[in-house]
């Protein structure tokens, strides 16, 4: 934790614009100069219930959601259900106070708006005397009748970003700057009313608080202000891709909402379809008739497209799906991150598995390995699969613009034009040898043909084919495709390894200690071992990111590098940690984990506490995360 | 220049080149309605002026998926049921290629059924085929979503208790522009009836009366048939909606009564096709899709350049 931060903490119900009030408020300070994380909590539910967006803000390299926060602003629900004796929600009016305060840190500061929360509930929570223990610095204000008086009710948001900037001190330049381009009219006015009169009266109060808002200095590039789900999209239509098709599900509907809104305008195509089986085999579809596609969904729905993976596999059709995990099982908890679908998105649908899975830790590698799980794709003729999370998904942060300055590649791959196909082998009948056995080159690569090229026709099929497609159950040449399927695996990851690794490698080299992690908690991660390293720990972590096919040779010579080595995941059966075991076949005494499930992403001294723990074998105090012992311990 | 050289290819085509050479003969049992399929949509082939370097085949999982094997065409045997929304996005991938549907009664109407509904609501340009036995035949005689009520099998050892669903009917309700019944026993009409559906600008969808001389002793052979076209007893509208499905109905509850009725239902030469609507509202692209990864010329798009805008 650094002690310039802020980490301002907006609550209220679903509904009540909290999402794109946090997104401005992120972005005004993003333009004066701080770095930005925003972490982002809400129920599966359209109107009310316990919602939350956290900003970070600070003058260097913020990657994570911190520990706790340091200010309130607590709105009200519009939408809370009326308080009932034997309701297991008890009074979800005063949540948006009630439901924080367990982690607001000492110091820190609370605004709540009396306009909307109930003075008898507030008492029940024993406030002051709570608020004098920690020293919180609470500020009521009635943000509702400002906003009725210069406006509608709903700019009791806009009255509680004023209120914020006079607490910290700050300018509200950057704030006005963003309403003007956002409204305009008289929303616009009122909205501006509503801005500086919440502003002087806040200025006019007594501060007793001494958080500020941290300083910063322009940023030496421009920066942009984006989500997993952007860079994801962006990736995939900068390598080309022009056609998704896909079904609502939460929190997969980003991805598939961005590319549905962006597609049209790069000519491409965009297919809501009735379930995600016809989702995948859309894709599928258009992927065998020469464009670069794809589909995605989270756990329940990408349970539906395990047919249509497979048939990608049998029929070597280039492919990539997008899996955005969410908490399981079956429904599990729809709004909430978790890591629990690796082994799923491993190995679901018969047969033997021959797929890419890569799992991006942040914006910037959501954007370089989407690009590469389409370049794998295609060039190998193979569906590759693009993991990700709720947490990812949904977090905004601050990334330089010029990141994004690079050429799109839109190489469909090993497909033939039709001058090669003339050349190209053909059984005698005149079938296209679209499967040899044996690609020249020595590649396990047979590139393929598209519908309506002259002389390319060729069956696809699910079923096990001979080189020209057709059904066949002879044991050679099963044993012949099998092979040459299969080894299409080590030659991507000989391919990956010619490539910068997308392996992060964080702390000291000669480090004693290492904690593995894969996807979106890497980089909360390494903002735990440098503190553990400023602690006098000698700690060093890395960040996964090709599940399939793995990195053997990268992770073990890192792990054969430190004596111990924590593994970080959130789901409560240690998938990662199994698959690393299963992938090496070694060092299981060396791996213990940290694990987490509860809904909620880890906590940068959550991971502290539990590197602490296991290097002392000790027993984990924090009851919301599970220890598990190496093998043998 | 088009990369796609087959297409549009005017030249003379002979119902020959779609047997494919490496597997010529079909391995259904003698006296299979499913050589009837395979039959006319060979036969419809120089009708339609289509080589088969043009035509797509999509196949679903059964004997009558097999179709793929015996048909010499760009072909994909995709997975039990599946066949219509692989197929349906190649159309839009390429809209250029001809693109063919087919499965059985179970893979279309069973575990498929969701697929047949959306894909004749969305009006692809596209033709789709059902082999309809009224049995599952690859997996050795159960009872399928067209068998009669009572049908005995081994999964239904007392008698199947569910009606029989109405295919024909389904197919209107759901939004195809082209319904038709035909029977391998009728060649002639089976044959008219494949390259209309073939002709036809919009989801054409043929119910083909195929039967299962093996699996399916008991049922008819479909004979004597009656043709609604030629036969003065059925005097209807194919353009009419209602009196469409007045005929279609009495022709889904004659079947099972012995009275086998086929030929046209239903033909709206008015609607527009899904890729027509899509276009219309800026959503597909004029050119083919497809045509654009062979265009040297193409500039591509950057994210770069449009999108990083309003992330400032």
């Amino acid at each position: 934790m650094t002690d310039n931060e802020l980490i301002w903490r907006i609550a209220g119900g679903s509904g009540d614009g909290i999402d794109s009030t946090s997104q401005n408020f992120a972005k005004a300070l993003m333009r004066s100069g701080l770095d930005v994380f925003t972490h982002r909590h809400y129920p599966s539910r359209i109107r009310g219930g316990h919602t939350f967006v956290e900003v970070r803000a600070g003058d260097e390299d913020v990657r994570s959601r911190g520990d706790g926060y340091n200010f309130l602003l607590a709105l009200g629900d519009s939408f809370a259900r009326n308080p009932q004796d034997e309701a297991y929600y008890g009074d979800e009016e005063v949540k948006p106070l009630s439901e924080n305060l367990h982690d607001l840190r000492e110091g820190g500061v609370v605004v709540y708006d009396e306009g909307l929360l109930d003075e008898d509930a507030i008492a029940e929570l024993n406030l002051e005397a709570r608020a004098e223990e920690n020293d919180w610095h609470v500020y009521p204000m009635n943000l509702r009748e400002m906003a009725r008086e210069h406006g509608r009710e709903v700019m009791r948001n806009t009255a509680g970003v004023a209120v914020t900037a006079a607490l910290l001190d700050t300018d509200p330049a950057f704030f006005e700057a963003l309403m003007r381009e956002n409204m305009s009219g008289d929303i616009l006015e009122d909205n501006l009313a509503v801005l500086e009169d919440a502003y002087e009266r806040a200025e006019e109060l007594e501060h007793t608080h001494d958080l500020t808002m941290p300083e910063a200095e322009d940023h030496d590039d421009e920066q942009v202000l984006l989500s997993g789900s952007n860079a994801i999209a962006y990736g995939a239509l900068d390598e080309g891709c022009r056609f998704i098709a896909g079904y609502p599900m939460t929190p997969w509907t980003d991805v598939f909402t961005i590319m549905s809104q962006h597609l049209p305008k790069f000519g491409g195509i965009s297919e809501q379809v009735e379930d995600e089986i016809a989702a995948a085999a859309l894709a599928l579809g258009a992927s065998h008739a020469g464009v670069k596609s794809m589909s995605g969904s989270s756990g329940g729905g990408f349970a539906l497209m395990s047919e249509p993976l497979g048939l990608a596999e049998m029929t070597e059709t280039p492919v990539v799906l997008v899996e955005a995990m969410r908490a399981g099982p079956s429904t599990g908890m729809p709004t909430k991150p978790e890591q629990a679908d690796l082994e799923h998105v491993l190995y679901t649908s018969q047969g033997d598995s021959a797929r890419v899975v890569f799992a991006p830790a942040n914006i910037r590698e959501c954007y370089d390995q989407t690009r590469a799980a389409f370049r794998i794709a295609y060039e190998y003729q193979i569906p590759s699969i693009v993991i990700y999370d709720q947490k990812l998904q949904g977090e905004l942060r601050n990334v330089d613009e010029s990141f994004f300055d690079r050429e799109p590649n839109a190489d469909p791959g090993s497909v033939l034009t039709e001058e090669e196909i003339a050349d190209a082998a053909h059984h005698a009948s005149g079938k296209f040898q679209r499967f040899q056995h044996e690609p020249e080159d020595g590649s396990n690569v047979s590139p393929r043909s598209v519908p309506g090229q002259k002389d390319g026709r060729y069956l696809a099929t699910g079923n096990e084919h001979n080189p020209s497609g057709h059904i066949s159950e002879d044991p050679d040449n099963r044993i012949a495709q099998m092979n040459r399927r299969l080894d299409k695996l080590d030659d991507i990851r000989a391919d990956l390894d010619e490539h910068t690794s997308h392996q992060t490698y964080h702390g000291p080299e000669d480090a004693d200690y290492g904690i593995l992690v894969w996807g979106s908690h890497q980089d909360t991660v390494f903002e735990a071992v440098d503190r553990l390293n400023d602690d006098g720990h000698s700690v060093k972590a890395l960040g996964v990111s090709d599940m399939a096919p793995y990195p053997v040779e990268e992770v073990s010579a890192w792990l054969e590098s430190v004596d111990e080595a924590l593994v970080v995941e959130m789901n409560a059966s240690a998938q990662f940690r199994g698959l690393t075991q299963k992938e090496i076949g070694r060092f299981g005494p060396k791996l213990s984990s940290l694990l987490k499930y509860n809904g909620n992403p880890f906590e940068p001294a959550e991971i502290v506490e539990g590197f602490e723990t296991s290097i002392n074998g000790e027993d984990l105090a924090a009851s919301n995360m599970k220890y598990l012992p190496a093998a043998g311990d | 220049m088009s990369a796609f050289s087959a297409i549009g290819d005017e030249r003379e085509v002979d119902r020959d080149e779609f047997t494919p050479g490496i597997e010529p003969q079909a391995t259904w049992c003698p006296g299979c309605g499913d050589f009837g399929v395979l039959k006319a949509l060979k036969q419809a082939m120089p009708e339609v002026g289509r080589n088969p370097d043009e035509v797509a085949l999509f196949t679903g999982i059964g004997c009558s998926g097999k179709l793929n094997s015996y048909f010499n065409s760009y072909g994909f045997h995709t997975i039990h049921g599946r066949s219509l929304p692989v197929a349906r996005a190649a159309k839009l991938a390429n809209p250029d290629v001809e693109v063919i549907a087919a499965g059985g009664d179970g893979d279309g109407y069973g575990i498929g059924g969701n697929h047949f509904m959306h894909t004749a609501r969305e009006n692809h340009d596209m033709t789709y085929i059902v082999f309809n036995n009224e049995i599952f035949g690859l997996t050795k005689g159960q009872t399928s979503p067209t068998s009669p009520k009572g049908h005995k099998s081994k999964t239904q050892p007392s008698g199947s208790a569910k009606s029989p669903i109405r295919p024909l009917s389904l197919a209107l309700t759901s939004g195809a522009t082209y319904v038709a019944r035909t029977a391998a026993v009728n060649p002639n009409q089976a044959k008219e009836i494949i390259a209309e559906a073939i002709e036809h600008d919009g989801f054409a969808h043929v119910d083909f009366l195929t039967q299962c001389p093996t699996w399916n002793k008991d049922a008819k052979h479909y004979v004597p048939y009656t043709d609604i076209q030629q036969s003065d007893d059925h005097d209807f509208d194919t353009s009419n909606r209602e009196e469409a499905q007045q005929m279609m109905f009495e022709t889904e509850n004659k079947l099972y009564e012995g009275e086998v009725l086929t030929g046209r239902y239903y033909v709206d030469d008015e609607s527009p096709s899904y890729q027509e609507e899509k276009q219309a509202t800026g959503e597909m692209p004029e050119e083919p899709l497809a045509e654009r990864y062979f265009d040297e010329d193409y500039e591509w798009e950057r994210t770069a350049d449009s999108l990083l805008e309003h992330h400032k």
